[in-house]
């Protein structure tokens, strides 16, 4: 590891290194200090952000008085010490070192994989010269899988790839098999990395010193035209990511050191960037030809041509504005709606619903937050007077206690799991809340596998025991809360032997985890989508609320609340306002002031009541209410619940249009297609799930005709009226800056120098706050609310006809519907299929054999999908990602809403299965 | 070769049946449990969990050794990296066929391979049905002054020659018998464990104890010799828990002395780790006993129970069990092994002393070591050194096999030179041979010459001739014998034994014994090989292993061309 900076003002240790006096910091090694005085010293399995392993022995030095030589990485220099690196003695075994692992290479000219294999950097440098050695036997290549090339004929057995596998990303895929000569790198127990467990992190070829690892089909052979520093475009972690681009195409990834990733990638950011290269892209303005009838099936895009046409950009741009204008005109305001995207920039996200706002002339917007975070922000809003997440997630290594409820972080937060994991090896206890044992339930301390749709109950019953106990901070709750003797009277109710039956966890358990939480020095709640998804969604999020209210356990580092943020920018669209209640930063729509502020700022009059929400929409397009829409980069006709009925209010829809860069699902049910730009192919902010405002930088130019988003959306302003000239992003950024005073401070060169700035930060030169509510909560009272919530079940429970529970999410390989992933080749080719996960018992007891077709039938819908059995899936429940169009989970979901935040319970409905069936097949 | 280079369509067309990886069986897995009842999953188990299987199903498939995993919450790498380090598992994988139920390992180390152990191997492999009965080649078992071994399942034949072996597989012979040895009463009867009991209840102090160790000069018989007291005071000088690790890897070719004496006085022994770890105050003790010595495993396990039913108030004893590897041997490797890992030598510093067995600081002895405590506290550190020869003090045990008319384990004092063991304890050399040359310390003690057997054997004494004596493991060879060969020998053995962690060791002792196979060897290269292999290897085994190779260049020349 690198100095840590915090102890740089310890004293120094002098010694001298090949003659001269030389100063290490007290965690340094020789060969830290070696390099930090820009002396080199041979090493290999040395890298920096791994664990020394001293195991290569390229960095072996001399030091007096010592019988042998010693590993300069691992050693760390005394007073007084003499090491000498190149002395006749070291420089020999040194050499031989490299002499040794060179002989063993498949080819002495180079690394037949690798432009920069550092063993040959290193042969070089010291002139070693043509291996004396005859060569080993040499294993066969495994080319077995779709993003990453195994060639151990190049390996030096040097393990970084183990460390960085096991140690760093935590997946263990890795081991390091055999003894002697024979010792080698396996996956799993030997086998092909395609059959093994591996997840395509690629954290092991990242740091392989000589391609043994590498990124599949040679590019890494390829000699980039340039580099990007840019973030990425998949979930809300943010890590940033450089590019290596050549011909306009992306040849490969590489992870920066992010405050968030810290070099860290996952299969998605690392490998799933080649969507953006497939030659489905759209590329040219499309406009439906006259007299295609829209119908509620969705459109082959074989039968492209037949129901659209190409356009030039003029013509569709005046089609798409007059056709919204004219409802405008002909049906009044509030017949438009907009969904913008969580996948847009900041940038975007803001004159999206700036458009909608002064162009369509409503609050008619919305986006995808809706149906993920809805809940847990308007429960934080509520009881905390900010939807913002309280403390970053690398607080979870300051944390004792983590509580890990309704979030499956290894698959949809997956480097953000890695931190998760790592805090563990310090001492953190994770306590997972899950009704499947996902793959963190292995590192957590206890896994309470609760009855699905029991949270409320259970989270009731820990502050039950709370109270009982005399665990609660009552400083902390005379000082910062209220309403607390009406929550106390309320959890009366929810002694855990009550709750034990209801939630199915026993009563002792329930103590001592309550007991961990509440008397720990700092404790952490994370939660996801199986905590929001409920239509006691913000119920579920009001308890944890209170459970960290009354325990004190906010405000501090290590502590607090952090809903774990689905897409790369869903925190930024809510944030500057992409929501149909709110202006940007959650100023109420419906509170003069702040319109008159907006009014002002925009020169505008605005519309003084709350918009529609997603799901409404979709009702008032059936109501006859709207008649014109305008997508952004959504999609939803995969995305929303009980798909055939939005399906059919799509296809009612005068005119529609969609701005995309593919033929979603939704875009088959258009008036006018507009091809737009993909995240790599433009410059913009995006907000991650701490709270980091990041910058990402154009890396390639959109394909064809398409156009940036923000280009698009200007034109279309236009003819709608609005009179826009914003030059770029940062113009917008600009004007953000003056609607939002938590970015006022911010400023685009010094986002442009830094990468990643944390809001608050509303003075410019303000370092910005990572942990907020230190001193109360932004409410008027300045105390945070206990808002007590009663358990209440499911909209739909299972029962004789409909006895299975189904639960939606997502895949690691796989984003949301697919529209990126599925269009990846390679995240593609690892999960190519629609899986339903299930308990092997209950698949026997259907009598299907894993891998068979399963069909799984609702109340409104039905699909089929090949069936995994998998043992940590509870009985009763099957589980399933909503990216299949041949499959789409969402045909069988239910579009119950939570009465406060209008978030559908896709976590939740009732199925039954049958063996058989046929898969339908995949539009593409 | 393990990795299968495939298409990636091969992958892709065959669907995924459950998450990624292997699916768990749920029949393996309760197969697992049923193993496992009552045990704790704790990680250091690792090795013992993985012989349940091995034992029950004399191999671990890839479905148990997944179940496993799932049950230990461990990875199936960490499991698979872990049973295929150690030549006692056999790993068997979807599609490949089990080993017979029956193993018979032959011996080919040096003293069994001067008797014969090739030829026997290989009548063994015409004589004997491959279906049945598997003959494996395998490193010293600890029987040398017996040679040729070979061990049937897990009884050893001495002298074996394919009649007997053939017999005992037959009769299916194949438990290990256990030798007479002192029993707990007899050892009761002769005044033992008067001392243990002292120092449990005050009478007798740990100082006291400590201060006789040091006077005596008792170094480590495992063959590092680190003086005794010193390292007790040592370890007792870090802050606690401390712990206690006794090594009985006896793997060094030419070694038996530790068997010797567990299969005759094993109480001795086990008092004397007692005192030991009370004197330096260690709340836990492991030994580590290695796998090959079944009888002296049942020996143990009875006797630790004998003593723990009478003395109360003892540290608790665990007896932990290796699975086939030298490198065990090595301290840190040792303790690695006991933690449940690859027998990978630890860097160092820190040392075992400081940072040892679960980050503690321990007292790592060998088994020797702590046998003599009784004695030396008994008799006082006078009666040790008022032993040896040529200006050297105190005893040895000296492991001796070869071409001797008396091998076997002889204590004679320190100092005493090769060709007075040879006369005096060995009753000459066999009939028809004539001293050449002598291993004076196992395999990795180097070679001398007969002209160089006038040197006083102890430590320190070698190793200006750049060998050492360690465990005292001799190997008497006679001009029937090639030196050359026993360097190769030795340096194969090497190359087999090697964990594979570092480069000079893993490469180097492969690409020495490839050089070594040359008809004229490139001396030139060999030694520039060898010195970065004792100068830049982690442990002892890397930096040893070039001795008998060098000494086979020095003191050999008209052996090597």
């Amino acid at each position: 590891m690198a100095a840590n900076p915090d102890t740089l003002n310890n004293p120094m240790i002098n010694f001298t290194l090949d003659g001269e006096a030389i100063s290490a910091f007290a965690d340094e090694t020789i060969l830290q200090t070696a390099k930090r005085h820009n002396k080199e010293i041979p090493h290999l399995c040395y890298t920096e952000g791994l664990r020394s392993d001293g195991n290569c022995r390229a960095c072996v030095v001399e030091i007096d008085g010592e019988r042998v030589l010693a590993p300069s990485c691992c050693r760390m220099p005394t007073e007084g010490m003499n090491v000498q690196a190149n002395s006749e003695r070291a420089l020999k075994s040194q050499k031989m070192v490299l002499e040794l692992l060179k002989s063993d290479q498949p080819e002495q000219i180079g690394s037949p994989y690798k432009l920069d294999s550092e063993l040959d950097q290193w042969v070089q440098k010291l002139k070693v010269g043509e291996p004396r050695f005859e060569s080993r036997a040499q294993p066969a290549a495994d080319l077995s899988h779709p993003a990453i090339a195994v060639n151990m004929d190049a390996c030096i057995q040097c393990t970084r790839c183990l460390r960085a596998c096991r140690e760093e990303q935590m997946n263990d895929v890795i081991g390091f098999a055999n003894r002697g000569a024979h010792a080698e790198i396996v996956f799993d127990i030997a086998d092909p990395m395609a059959a093994s467990s591996c997840v395509a992190c690629g954290e092991c070829v990242q740091v392989c010193p000589t391609g043994a690892l590498m990124p599949a089909n040679n590019v890494g052979l390829e000699t980039p035209d340039k580099t990007v520093n840019s973030t990425c475009p998949y979930c809300g972690v943010g890590c940033l990511i450089k590019y290596h681009v050549k011909d306009d195409k992306i040849l490969y990834t590489e992870g920066r050191d992010g405050d968030t990733n810290k070099y860290r990638l996952c299969v998605k950011g690392r490998y799933g960037f080649n969507y953006i290269h497939n030659p489905l892209r759209l590329t040219k303005p499309l406009i439906r030809r006259e007299g295609v009838a829209k119908t509620t099936e969705l459109l082959d895009p074989n039968d492209l041509d037949s129901v659209f046409r190409e356009a030039t950009w003029d013509e569709a741009l005046d089609f798409a504005a007059g056709g919204l204008k004219k409802i405008r005109q002909e049906k009044g305001k509030k017949a438009l709606a907009g969904l913008g995207s969580a996948k847009g920039s900041n940038e975007e996200a803001y004159l999206f619903q700036k458009l909608v706002r002064t162009g369509f002339g409503s609050n008619n917007v919305d986006h995808c937050t809706r149906l993920c975070h809805a809940s847990s922000v308007v429960a934080l809003l509520e009881c905390l007077g900010s939807g913002a997440v309280s403390n970053p997630v690398e607080d979870v290594k300051l944390a004792e206690v983590v509580i890990i409820i309704g979030s499956n972080p290894t698959v949809n937060h997956p480097v953000g799991a890695t931190f998760m994991k790592n805090a563990t090896t310090t001492g953190t206890k994770i306590i997972l809340m899950d009704p499947n044992r996902t793959a963190i339930a292995k590192y957590a301390s206890h896994h309470l596998a609760f009855r699905p749709d029991t949270d409320v109950a259970m989270l009731n019953s820990l502050m039950h025991i709370i109270l009982e106990e005399g665990l609660q901070n009552d400083d902390y709750i005379a000082q910062y809360t209220e309403d607390f003797e009406f929550m106390k009277k309320h959890l009366k109710d929810y002694s855990p032997e009550k709750v034990a039956p209801i939630c199915g966890i026993d009563a002792d358990t329930l103590r001592e985890v309550a007991r961990l939480y509440a008397s720990s020095k700092a404790s952490m709640i994370l939660w996801g989508m199986g905590v929001s998804q409920h239509i006691h969604g913000t119920d579920n999020a009001r308890c944890l609320i209170a459970l960290a209210l009354m325990t004190g356990q906010i405000g501090r580092r290590g502590t607090g609340l952090h809903p774990l943020r689905g897409q790369n920018n869903v925190q930024g669209a809510s944030d500057v306002g992409l929501i149909p209640m709110v202006y940007p930063d959650y100023a109420p729509v419906e509170h003069f002031e702040n319109q008159a502020k907006f009014e002002k700022l925009w020169g505008v009059a605005l519309d003084s009541k709350r918009g529609l929400t997603t799901v409404e929409m979709i009702h008032a397009i059936l109501d006859g209410e709207i008649f014109g829409m305008f997508v952004e980069g959504e999609n939803p006709a995969m995305s929303d619940p009980n798909q055939n009925h939005v399906r059919e209010a799509l296809s009612k829809l005068e005119h529609f249009v969609v701005q995309d860069i593919f033929l979603t699902e939704t875009a088959g049910f258009a008036d006018v297609i507009l091809p737009a730009s993909a995240f790599y192919e433009k410059t913009g902010t995006f907000s991650n799930t701490d709270r980091r405002v990041q910058m990402g930088r154009q890396a390639v130019n959109p394909p064809g005709d398409a156009k940036q988003d923000l280009w698009i959306l200007q034109e279309i302003a236009n003819r709608l009226g609005c009179d826009w000239n914003y030059k770029g992003p940062e113009d917008v950024f600009n004007e953000m800056r003056l609607a939002m005073p938590s970015i006022a401070g911010m400023t685009w060169d010094r986002l442009e120098n830094e990468d990643s700035l944390t809001y608050p930060l509303e003075n410019v030169g303000d370092p910005g706050e990572q942990v907020i509510f230190t001193d109360g909560f932004p409410r008027e009272s300045g105390r945070g609310k206990f808002v007590p919530a009663s358990y209440i079940h499911a909209d739909e429970m299972p029962d004789a006809e409909y006895p299975t529970i189904f639960i939606t999410g997502r895949q690691l390989e796989h984003w949301h519907t697919g529209s990126m992933t599925r269009h990846s080749p390679t995240l593609n080719a690892i999960e190519p299929d629609p899986v339903v996960m299930i308990h092997p018992e209950d698949l026997q007891k259907l009598g299907v054999e894993p891998g068979e077709i399963i069909t799984i039938k609702s109340r409104r819908g039905k699909i089929s999908a090949y069936a995994r059995a998998d043992i940590d899936i509870q009985k009763g429940t099957i589980f399933m990602a909503f990216c299949y169009n041949e499959a789409s989970a969402n045909l069988i979901t239910n579009e119950a809403l939570d009465p406060s935040a209008k978030i559908p319970e896709f976590k939740f409905c009732a199925v039954k299965m049958t063996k058989g069936g046929e898969i339908a097949v995949r539009l593409n | 070769m393990a990795v299968i280079t495939i298409s990636p369509d091969q992958i892709t067309k065959k669907k995924r049946k459950g998450p990624k990886g292997h699916a768990i069986d749920l029949k393996a897995l309760e197969e697992v449990q049923a193993l496992l009842a009552g045990e704790s999953r704790q990680r250091d188990l690792l090795i013992e969990h993985l012989h349940k299987i091995q034992d029950q199903y004399q191999h671990i498939s890839s479905k148990h050794l997944v179940a496993l995993a799932h049950e230990m919450k461990l990875s199936p790498a960490e499991i698979y990296e872990v049973a295929s380090f150690y030549h006692h598992f056999d790993i068997v994988k979807e599609g490949q066929t089990p080993p017979p139920p029956l193993t018979v390992r032959v011996c080919e180390s040096l003293s069994c391979a001067m008797a014969g152990s090739n030829d026997l191997i290989t009548a063994l492999e015409n004589g004997l049905n491959p279906d049945n009965v598997r003959v494996q080649k395998v490193p010293c078992v600890g029987r040398c002054q017996h040679a040729p071994v070979a061990v049937v399942g897990q009884n050893p034949i001495d002298e074996a020659t394919p009649i007997n072996v053939l017999t005992a597989v037959e009769k299916k012979e194949i438990a290990a018998p256990v030798s007479d040895y002192i029993s707990h009463d007899n050892y009761i009867a002769g005044n033992g464990y008067q001392t243990l009991k002292g120092v449990l209840d005050g009478s007798i102090e740990a100082e006291s104890i400590i201060k006789k160790m040091e006077d005596s000069g008792l170094r480590g018989l495992g063959g590092a010799g680190f003086p005794a007291g010193r390292k007790w005071r040592i370890v007792s000088s870090f802050d606690g828990p401390r712990l206690m690790a006794v090594n009985i890897d006896e793997g060094e070719p030419g070694t038996f002395k530790d068997r010797h004496y567990l299969e005759s006085d094993p109480h001795r022994f086990l008092e004397g780790m007692l005192i030991a770890a009370l004197c330096v105050g260690c709340d836990e003790i492991y030994i580590y006993l290695r796998d090959e010595y079944a009888g002296c495993r049942e020996i143990l396990t009875q006797e630790i129970a004998n003593l723990e039913n009478s003395i109360s108030g003892l540290p608790p004893i665990h007896l932990r069990r290796g699975a086939g590897a030298y490198i065990c041997g090595e301290e840190s490797a040792m303790v690695e092994s006991i933690e449940g890992k690859r027998g990978m030598p630890r860097l160092r510093p820190p040392f075992l002393a400081e940072v040892g067995l679960f980050g503690r600081p321990t007292l790592e002895h060998n088994m020797e070591s702590v046998y003599w405590v009784r004695d030396i506290v008994e008799k006082g550190p006078e009666w040790f050194t008022s032993h040896g020869r040529h200006e050297r003090k105190g005893l040895r045990s000296f492991s001796i096999s070869g071409r001797v008319n008396k091998p076997g384990v002889h204590l004679a004092p320190a100092g005493t030179t090769m060709r007075e063991l040879i006369a005096e304890f060995c009753g000459g050399m066999q009939d028809g041979h004539e001293f050449y040359g002598y291993f004076p310390g196992g395999a990795s003690g180097g070679i001398l010459p007969e002209s160089m057997a006038d040197i006083p054997m102890d430590f320190d004494t070698l190793n200006e001739h750049g060998c050492f004596i360690g465990s005292a493991a001799v190997v008497v060879f006679s001009k029937q014998d090639s030196a050359k060969e026993l360097a190769i020998n030795a340096m194969k053995f090497f190359e087999e034994e090697s964990c594979g962690q570092c480069t000079p060791c893993r490469v180097g002792t492969a690409k020495a014994a490839k050089l070594m196979e040359q008809e004229n060897w490139d001396t030139d290269l060999l030694e520039e090989l060898s010195s970065v292999m004792v100068d830049a290897s982690i442990c002892g085994l890397g930096q040893a292993a070039p001795n008998p190779l060098r000494c086979a260049i020095k003191y050999f020349p008209e052996e090597i061309k």
